[in-house]
């Protein structure tokens, strides 16, 4: 299994890799004692793909967009985004959080706007080009439907409405590579798959490759082209899945025997990982 | 509703003000007591009339050397408090100190400032500077060392340096405890020069009561009293007010 994923990597020229893993260990050192994170992590990730990991809670997801968003570094093993080693934060990358993490002393607007004073080239030129950055930043706030409540603070509107903002927020600095950390963990059913869809929209309007972390089994189908299947501590990822159905999903799609099949199957996958490990 | 709120922010404190004298002026004839012992309010009040233009240089002195004190205070509070809140070496090796010193009375001080400075403003520009540095400190540092770790990814991941993380997120966040720590502050800070005037001063509402207080004129030393708490009042719903402009989200108004 191992050795088919090395071909498959190595067929795909580097060119067209957004985010690769080599080998890569993690370890927590504590006082006393030391943790596996992570173990032995090998994947590739093409550009404009997107790509979902799934595990139980705990497994270590989490760590692994860290690691590709330089906030903390491996162990052992190298992590490469487009060719290049991570060796801290890096601008081609947008990050969203489990919590909209909003500022709540600024508007949604301007909460859209903080990457683009804090990201070069943008940040030197930011009051000369501020116009057209509030401009971009009114569209991008439009595109998931919260026209209007650029001027609200974060706290006066509902999880969901702060989520997309906070989808924006990543969006704004058009980083090559948008990595989403359960970021509608926290939203009821409904609003969960309304952003399903915004965000399908929003990966399909431009060429970005998304990596969505989650433990939402029909959320990882929905919207992967690749799932993977973590286990849990160590975390290694035990499958590798592709979803061949057409793009734009819908809802209703959801409910197809293709999907449901797909379903079935990485739920097995994950229910295997949970009996070996507890 | 909008007269209803009114009538709780303004008529209800003036009502518990005016209650209290009542019962002051109440306990004070059916006791029968002595006007050096517990002046009525309307001694007071009477008192106040009589000494008003000496009353109102000795308050102006009072307020300026407080309000002097308090500046600094805010200086060196909110620089201290950031740079201890920001820095975890910092916080370990200032901390004890901070703390020691804010158990020093502060009237325990007030004779070396006389010996290094005399007497006079700047003594009393120095106690209201000590008294009420420490809870600006101890507040701002609060503020920025309960900075959300979230918060902090999302600065970092862009990018940003431990600076820009302080700038964007540490210090606007800072705020809502800063202004708390000022309206306690403040208040302080007439403390601080009302306790030097009384021991070294020749001006000031400190002195004023003392002079007084050693001429048994209890009246004039209460007419004192009041006056520092009215000023300590206005301050205090001065910075209530800025707070609430200032800060409003964190009241989520």
């Amino acid at each position: 299994m191992s050795n088919e994923r090395a071909v498959a990597s190595a067929q795909r020229s580097s060119e067209s890799i957004a985010v690769a893993f080599d080998n890569v260990n993690l370890v927590y050192r504590a006082k006393d004692s030391s943790t596996a994170a992570l173990e032995d992590i090998n994947m590739s990730v093409g550009k404009g793909e997107f790509v979902v990991v799934a595990g139980p809670s705990g497994c270590g997801k989490t760590t692994l967009l860290k690691l590709i968003a330089g906030l903390i570094s491996p162990t052992e093993g190298e992590v490469r985004l487009v060719g290049q080693r991570v060796r801290g934060p890096s601008k081609v990358v947008g990050m969203a959080f489990q919590n909209p993490t909003l500022l709540p002393w600024r508007t949604m607007l301007q909460n859209v706007l903080l990457p683009l004073e804090i990201v070069e080239p943008h940040r030197s030129q930011f009051r000369r080009e501020r116009a057209a950055y509030m401009r971009k930043a009114n569209e991008l706030l439009e595109s998931v439907h919260l026209t209007g409540f650029a001027n609200a603070h974060p706290w006066q509107l509902s999880g969901g409405m702060q989520q997309r903002a906070s989808l924006c927020r990543a969006l704004i600095h058009e980083p090559e590579i948008l990595l989403l950390d359960e970021p509608f963990g926290a939203l009821d059913a409904f609003t969960r798959e309304e952003l399903w869809l915004v965000l399908q929209d929003l990966w399909l309007e431009r060429t970005c490759t998304v990596m969505l972390v989650t433990h939402d089994l029909r959320e990882a189908v929905f919207l992967g082209d690749t799932v993977y299947v973590m286990s849990k501590r160590p975390g290694t990822l035990t499958e590798r899945s592709e979803v061949p159905f057409s793009r734009p999903r819908t809802l209703e799609g959801c409910f197809e025997p293709e999907f449901l099949e797909m379903f079935r199957r990485i739920r097995e996958q994950i229910g295997e990982v949970r009996e070996r490990t507890s | 509703m909008q007269l209803r709120e009114r009538l709780r922010d303004y008529a209800l404190p003036t009502l518990t003000f005016v209650l209290m004298l009542g019962l002051w002026e109440g306990i004070v004839v059916v006791f029968n007591m002595p006007r050096f012992v517990l002046p009525a309010p309307t001694a007071v009040w009477a008192s106040f009339l009589r000494w008003q233009s000496a009353i109102w240089g000795h308050a102006l002195q009072t307020l300026y050397t407080t309000l002097v004190g308090f500046g600094i205070a805010v200086a060196v509070g909110l620089l201290l408090g950031w740079l201890v809140g920001y820095s975890a070496v910092l916080y370990k090796a200032l901390y004890p100190l901070l703390v020691a010193f804010n158990s020093v009375p502060k009237v325990a001080i007030v004779p070396v400032l006389v010996i290094w400075f005399g007497i006079g403003t700047v003594p009393a520009v120095l106690t209201a500077f000590l008294i009420s540095f420490f809870p600006i400190v101890v507040n701002v540092a609060t503020g920025l060392a309960t900075l959300e770790p979230e918060l902090r990814d999302v600065l970092r991941s862009l990018g940003a340096g431990r600076f820009q993380v302080f700038y964007k997120v540490g210090l606007p966040r800072t705020m809502p405890y800063f202004f708390a720590s000022m309206k306690v502050a403040v208040t302080l800070a007439f403390v601080g020069s009302v306790i030097a005037e009384t021991v070294a001063s020749n001006r000031g509402v400190g002195y004023l009561m003392i002079a007084a207080s050693s001429r048994f004129d209890v009246p004039l030393v209460f007419a004192g009293l009041l006056v520092i708490g009215a000023m300590g009042v206005v301050l205090y719903v001065g910075f209530a007010f800025l707070e609430g402009r200032l800060t409003s989200w964190a009241y989520r108004k």
